[in-house]
């Protein structure tokens, strides 16, 4: 098969324009193209006057998983004791990456609002806490949330693309994308087609989530496996670096919806395809698991990993959320617990 | 050739499991003759902790069951104490009884589990009420049950003491954290096997082995505990119970030794609160108030 060869552009936005998202507007992009058959090679453009071009390698050859490698490695992060000064500054690392979620058929403007005021506030009557990183609810919810959060520097996530399925046609979930960015989100998480991926059909993922990608604009895309129903460990190192590739600027556990959620060697999995990815190209993804992390102690063990895998580097909100709506009041539970040395109860936080 | 004696590990019963304690500390249980007789877990303020989550978890199913499901259960463990009464006889004398008092003392707490398994469905029924107001109002008082509880169990009676704290406390539907004697902790852990055994869901009930002078504060401090039943008799433990348990304004009981063999609903009573609800009298017939 003869095979043209054409440049695909895509635009990693500076890190700054995280915290600034004016500056994001400004950079749009130059040409695109979408054809599985003619695309092996891509570019990636840091900003006006730095690129860099790549093959797209074929995914699959993407590494096999050592099964009980990964586990007997997550289990060694478990192991790590935290004391008192670091544990409360993981702790309040933990709530700013938060990514406090409502993902419900009941939502309403009202609970959406509520649950803004909750991430502003996380707990005031501790002083210097963070507020979580984000937000992240439906589309028709985001306009509520943006005007709640307005004044803060809290991002609107919102779900898109058929979430959570992610059953129904490619127009359709552009048009779901497209009316989320235009709404105001600051980021959207995508599901990707787990029926076509694990069919094999590679290139139908990949080119869903490119031109998802260009749909979003300057939001930044969270690609969502829903690691739960790809069933094996080789099967999320090869999509994490299909969407890697593809233009994610996050990779994503799960919805939240099934279970298994977010799982350690899952995560561990993906951290080190994010890892080898950085080797390859030297451009970071972020990093969210989510469902299933309830409590501190194992907030704090995907920091352990995190740092242990990653390094420094991603030790921010902006490169790892967590996506939890229970975790952040079990995370002020230790803290409260951590100041006065009292084991704490629910019945005294906010609901969430 | 002699056989080697397979001897029982004594753990901790959390939540439906029988784990060790997390701190990994245990102390010495010796009999009359100083030997040895099991190593006991020491159970920390981690421990406990765990517990109260399993505790505060199961609440909710609990409590929600009906009086007379509840009695079924309390029935079903006293069928199964009374199946092992041979293994209570032999550690109640290990742990110092006379045959005769040990023999007493299994009865004793088969008895008085059935006697609360009665209880379970009729105790709402005693201590209800409905109140005659000024208004056009149907007015009722109900027990309901407080939530979770941490009982400091009594140190001199090893069987009957744990039996009596825990009884009358889920009965009422409320959950619990049992601390068992320290010096004689040996049915507590056998007693842990019974309940596993009795269709009693897993965190009902959990019990720990360990010191009152570690333990009495955490179980007196902690937020999400909503009562404490303390059957013991140190002055220097009630007074810093007392004022731990303002924190959250706490429920706090004591009770003596001698309180222990009998049974009584006002016992029940101790760990419920009363909700009073006001209902709006309706018309039920044309022209005529309902009730």
């Amino acid at each position: 098969m003869t095979q043209d060869r054409k440049k695909i552009v895509f635009h990693h936005y500076e890190s700054t324009s995280f915290s600034e998202p004016g500056n994001a507007n400004k950079l749009f992009f130059p040409f695109y193209c979408l054809n599985s058959l003619v695309r092996n090679s891509f570019t990636f453009a840091y900003s006006t006057n730095q690129m860099t071009t790549f093959k797209i390698p074929d995914f699959t050859k993407s590494p096999t998983i050592d099964q009980v490698g990964i586990e007997e490695r997550v289990a060694r992060f478990n192991t790590r004791s935290i004391k008192k000064e670091s544990k409360v500054k993981g702790l309040k690392l933990i709530l700013n990456m938060i990514d406090l979620t409502t993902l419900e058929g009941k939502d309403t403007e009202g609970k959406v609002k509520q649950m803004c005021y909750k991430a502003m506030h996380l707990h005031d009557i501790l002083p210097d806490l963070p507020t979580v990183a984000a937000v992240c609810v439906y589309p028709p919810m985001v306009r509520a949330a943006k005007q709640a959060l307005l004044n803060s520097k809290v991002k609107v996530a919102s779900v898109a693309t058929a979430f959570p399925s992610g059953q129904s046609t490619r127009q359709v979930k552009l048009l779901d994308t497209r009316y989320a960015v235009e709404e105001g989100a600051d980021e959207i998480d995508m599901v990707i087609s787990r029926g076509e991926y694990l069919k094999g059909n590679y290139n139908f993922v990949f080119d869903e989530i490119a031109a998802v990608k260009q749909a979003c604009g300057p939001a930044r895309l969270k690609v969502i496996f829903e690691t739960g129903e790809l069933s094996t460990l080789d099967n999320i190192r090869r999509i994490s670096d299909l969407a890697m590739y593809a233009g994610a600027d996050f990779i994503k556990t799960s919805t939240g919806k099934i279970s298994p959620a977010a799982t350690m060697p899952v995560t561990l999995v993906m951290l080190e395809a994010i890892r080898d990815f950085y080797f390859t190209t030297g451009k970071m993804i972020g990093m969210k698991p989510a469902g299933g992390i309830s409590t501190a102690k194992s907030g704090l063990q995907y920091l352990v990993m995190l740092r242990e895998t990653l390094g420094n580097d991603w030790l921010s909100n902006e490169w790892f959320r967590f996506g939890a709506s229970s975790l952040a009041n079990d995370v002020l539970m230790q803290l409260v617990k951590e100041k006065t040395g009292v084991y704490q109860s629910k019945d005294y936080f906010s609901a969430d | 050739m002699t056989r080697l004696d397979i001897l029982k590990t004594y753990k901790i019963y959390i939540g439906g499991q029988f784990p060790r304690t997390e701190s990994g500390r245990y102390y010495p249980l010796t009999g009359r003759n100083k030997e040895l007789l099991a190593n006991v877990c020491l159970s920390s303020r981690k421990d406990f902790r765990n517990a109260i989550v399993a505790a505060r978890t199961a609440f909710a199913g609990w409590s929600s069951r009906s009086g007379f499901n509840r009695g079924q259960i309390l029935y079903r463990i006293a069928e199964m104490l009374e199946g092992r009464k041979e293994q209570f006889i032999a550690e109640l004398m290990i742990q110092g009884s006379t045959p005769k008092a040990a023999s007493e003392e299994v009865s004793c707490s088969v008895d008085l589990l059935v006697y609360y398994a009665g209880w379970c469905d009729k105790y709402q029924a005693l201590f209800s009420s409905v109140n005659p107001v000024a208004s056009s109002h149907f007015n009722f008082s109900v027990p309901e049950a407080m939530g979770v509880v941490s009982i400091i169990s009594s140190e001199e009676s090893s069987l009957l003491g744990l039996v009596s704290s825990i009884a009358p406390v889920i009965t009422g539907g409320n959950t619990c954290v049992v601390l068992a004697s320290e010096s004689k902790p040996l049915c507590s852990v056998t007693f842990a096997e019974v309940l596993n055994s009795s269709d009693v869901p897993g965190g009902v009930v959990n019990i720990l082995t360990g010191k009152s002078s570690e333990l009495h504060q955490h179980f007196a401090s902690h937020m999400d505990v909503n009562a404490l039943n303390y059957h013991r008799e140190d002055k220097k433990e009630i007074t810093n119970i007392r004022e731990q348990a303002c924190l959250n304004v706490k429920r706090v009981f004591t009770h003596s030794a001698s309180d222990v063999t009998s049974g009584s609903p006002y016992l029940i009573l101790e760990n419920q609160e009363i909700k009073t609800t006001w209902h709006p009298v309706e018309q039920i017939g044309p022209g005529k108030a309902g009730y």
